[in-house]
């Protein structure tokens, strides 16, 4: 556990000397603990001390950062074992495996593919972000060359894969710039794996059979003074590798278990032929605990659905999911088009306008700021009452957009409809149904 | 380096239910530890899966690629439910009478109770029976469908806090199981558990369904509710939480505009059939993880993965 302001108050000098920049040590600690000052800010910290607060402060599993072409992104950093107990902060990264044993033509296709594959949603955009590179023959210069494609060519975080040292060197030259993953260091080849991530300060993922020896990996790795490590357990059924992941976060959560401190990297491309099956042990390791899930082939079909799981397993429960107001065109509304209004909750935004794009009938769509509460909900709460959604409804400049001024209201907020035609004189108010599913039917029937 | 993996003490375990009778009954519930985490527990009885029988035709409701394998049975229920049984392999099938929607057909408690009754009839695993959720008319026809299949230890539901002792009754009277169904909420799950043992219906006919949201509308509050709901079952005592969990899945996936989309329509998001099979199936992954003891699916390939799935995680 990180310590309070007053823990660390009790190691400082308690001098008040002013030369950190905080009027005591006191306001010091205080900063200290809630992470807006540096320890080094205090010249007069001893070493032992120094130790001390670095171990209690690190994140029990450290965040690696990995960079895109115009973006870092980060994994690792999870504080719990369960979305409800926080939330979980940086989503798994997806990837799609390039080897150097692919023809030309193919990996171009890969790279397009990769490069389309982008999907809008409530303002998100959802897409895969990663290329694990495989060297599979031991020529350095070919594997530089496939890295250097792909910098090229598209925007693509990069983990390079390889159990030669000097291979590995020729491809980290070319990406470096996007701090690439390097894969991977063993037992064997520690010394020389370890020494080129330190040159290159570039994370590199520790490989072992089993949790004893993946732990004295990780060790030695540390103490070489190597601190963004990933773990991989080499467990390729989807049994144990589960089994891994859940230990890995228990471990480095409960008993603060350092040796297992870090992300993870997984492999369904390793573990089946079927790509369908594939998508089922990527879906796991979304779920739980994975940092990285690499897929033989990134297919919209496949990653769709996982870019769906991921956007929902790390949404933050804290926070109540909202759109932004405004107009909404649904199948192309024109002028005499119906007018129908709902709140800004992100589900219920989703099912009312799912349901209007199922009728194909072209609607205007208006979504009122609720601060994210559901119909019955801002009903309640008094954010959707008669003044407020006559105001907004006059405000939106859905006014210039159609001459209809039939205004469709939800059937749990029919009590406003009173309210409302006070509100808006020239419009009709009319009570749609309660349930989204009746919606088709109620449009097809105006 | 000595690793042991650090414990987590659980000091509960989920109740059994058994559903259907004969030879192919089926026993679920029985977990000593978080879903799946057989390094540590035990799951006597793995997850399963009923597969989705709509006593209607559902014609422009289902995306293509979800008819394509009932195309010969579409409307005939009992055709329909014996595929799903004898081609498929459903553990059990799940009847959804969408004929008695007031929204819809508005067809009657009898009509439906008969329907029921001749699929029950027709098949040798275990039948849930599941109304439109629209409490008035799910107290009538519900318990019309437990007259009808007396004996034939059927499952009903949903059973709502405003429709609980019609139903509940119903399904006392002629010794079925009940579907307890509570807005993804677990206070609202335990009161409505403990308000059915009041009425005297045992903790061994009660299956849970905490509301099911879809892949990308809403999974994630159904997800760590049941993850909540587990919490509490297994390592804080609450009894009245020990239940098996049943998830009605198969329609909040496939209504998606993503699921219904066509190759031609959407070209950008691949191939439509085998989308809506794995959004389909990575649904069922995500709640088999956060607890699922019942999953009620669509499509045949979808069901055959999850099966596979499900004996690799805990074979």
């Amino acid at each position: 556990m990180a310590l309070t302001g007053i823990e660390i108050f009790k190691l400082l000098a308690k001098t008040n000397c002013k030369e950190c920049g905080y009027p005591t040590c006191l306001a010091f600690a205080m900063a200290l603990a809630s992470g807006k000052a540096e320890l080094d800010a205090c010249p007069y910290v001893s070493e032992d001390v120094r130790e001390k607060l670095a171990e209690a402060s690190a994140p029990p599993i450290r965040p690696v950062k990995i960079g895109m072409k115009d973006q870092m992104k980060t994994i690792g950093g999870e504080t719990v074992m369960f979305r409800h107990e926080k939330t979980f902060f940086n989503p798994t990264l997806i990837a799609g495996l390039l080897t150097t044993a692919m023809s030309d033509a193919d990996v171009d296709a890969k790279i397009e593919t990769f490069n389309k594959m982008q999907f809008e949603r409530v303002g998100l955009n959802l897409r895969p972000e990663m290329f694990a590179i495989k060297d599979a023959d031991g020529d350095a210069a070919k594997f530089a060359a496939l890295v250097k494609k792909v910098m090229d060519k598209s925007d693509a975080a990069i983990m390079l894969m390889s159990d030669k040292a000097e291979v590995l060197k020729a491809g980290a030259e070319v990406a470096k710039e996007r701090r690439p993953v390097l894969y991977a260091a063993t037992a064997d080849n520690a010394d020389a794996m370890g020494a080129l991530a330190k040159e290159l300060d570039l994370p590199l993922v520790a490989k072992a059979k089993d949790y004893d020896a993946l732990a004295d990996l990780t060790s030695k790795l540390t103490g070489m003074g190597l601190k963004d490590l990933l773990l991989d357990c080499e467990h390729r059924s989807i049994k144990e590798a589960f089994q891994d992941q859940v230990v890995f976060r228990r471990a480095a959560l409960v008993p603060k278990f350092r040796p297992f401190g870090f992300p993870t990297v997984t492999f369904p491309c390793e573990m089946t032929d079927d790509p369908m099956k594939e998508t089922l042990y990527a879906a796991t390791f979304i779920a739980k605990y994975g940092g990285i899930v690499v897929l033989s082939d990134l297919v919209p079909h496949t990653v769709f659905p996982l870019l769906l799981e991921r956007l929902n397993i790390y949404t933050d429960p804290q926070k109540p999911m909202i759109v932004t107001q405004g107009i909404y065109p649904i199948n192309n509304p024109d002028e005499n088009s119906p007018i129908a209004i709902t709140t800004n909750f992100a589900l219920t935004y989703f099912i009312v306008s799912g349901e209007i794009e199922g009728s194909k009938v072209p609607t205007w769509l208006l979504i009122m700021d609720t601060e994210g509460l559901s119909v019955m909900t801002a009903w309640a709460a008094g954010k959707f009452v008669g003044d407020a959604v006559g105001m907004f409804v006059k405000k939106s400049g859905i006014e210039e957009k159609a001459k209809t001024r039939t205004l469709i209201i939800p059937g749990y907020a029919a009590a406003i409809s009173g309210d409302l035609e006070e509100e808006l004189p020239n419009w009709k108010i009319l009570i749609g149904p309660r349930e989204a599913s009746h919606i088709p039917a109620f449009l097809k029937s105006l | 380096m000595a690793f042991e993996i650090p414990k987590q003490v659980y000091s509960g375990s989920i109740k059994t239910v058994t559903i259907g009778k004969g030879g192919k009954a089926i026993t679920l519930g029985g977990e000593t530890s978080y879903p799946f985490y057989v390094f540590e527990g035990k799951m006597p009885n793995l997850p399963r899966i009923a597969m989705e029988v709509w006593d209607v035709d559902p014609g422009e409701d289902w995306a293509e690629p979800a008819k394509e394998p009932f195309k010969d049975v579409l409307g005939d229920p009992v055709a329909w439910a014996k595929k799903c049984v004898n081609e498929y392999g459903a553990d059990a099938i799940a009847l959804i009478l969408v004929s008695t929607d007031p929204n819809g057909q508005d067809a009657s408690p009898e009509a439906a109770a008969a329907t029921a009754k001749k699929v029950a009839e027709a098949i040798d695993v275990p039948l849930i029976v599941y109304g439109t959720s629209n409490v008035e008319k799910d107290a009538e026809v519900l318990p019309a469908v437990a007259e009808a299949c007396q004996g034939m230890s059927i499952s009903i539901g949903p059973v709502q806090d405003k429709n609980y002792k019609k139903i509940g009754a119903a399904a006392l009277g002629y010794n079925h199981t009940v579907v307890a169904n509570t807005p993804i909420d677990v206070n609202l799950a335990k009161q409505l558990n403990i308000l059915l043992g009041q009425l005297g219906v045992k903790d061994s006919q009660i299956l849970v369904d905490p509301t099911t949201g879809g892949l990308g509308y809403g999974l994630e509050y159904s997800y760590s509710v049941m993850e909540r709901d587990r919490m509490a079952a297994l390592t804080q005592e609450d009894e009245k939480l020990q239940l098996p969990i049943i998830n009605n899945m198969a329609n909040e996936v496939w209504k998606v505009k993503e699921c219904k989309l066509s190759n031609a329509e959407a070209p950008e998001l691949g191939d439509q059939a085998k989308r809506g099979i794995l959004m389909e199936a990575v649904t069922a992954v995500s709640l088999l993880l956060a607890g699922s003891d019942l999953l009620i699916m669509r499509h045949p390939e979808a069901v055959k993965l999850v099966k596979s799935y499900i004996q690799e995680m805990a074979g």
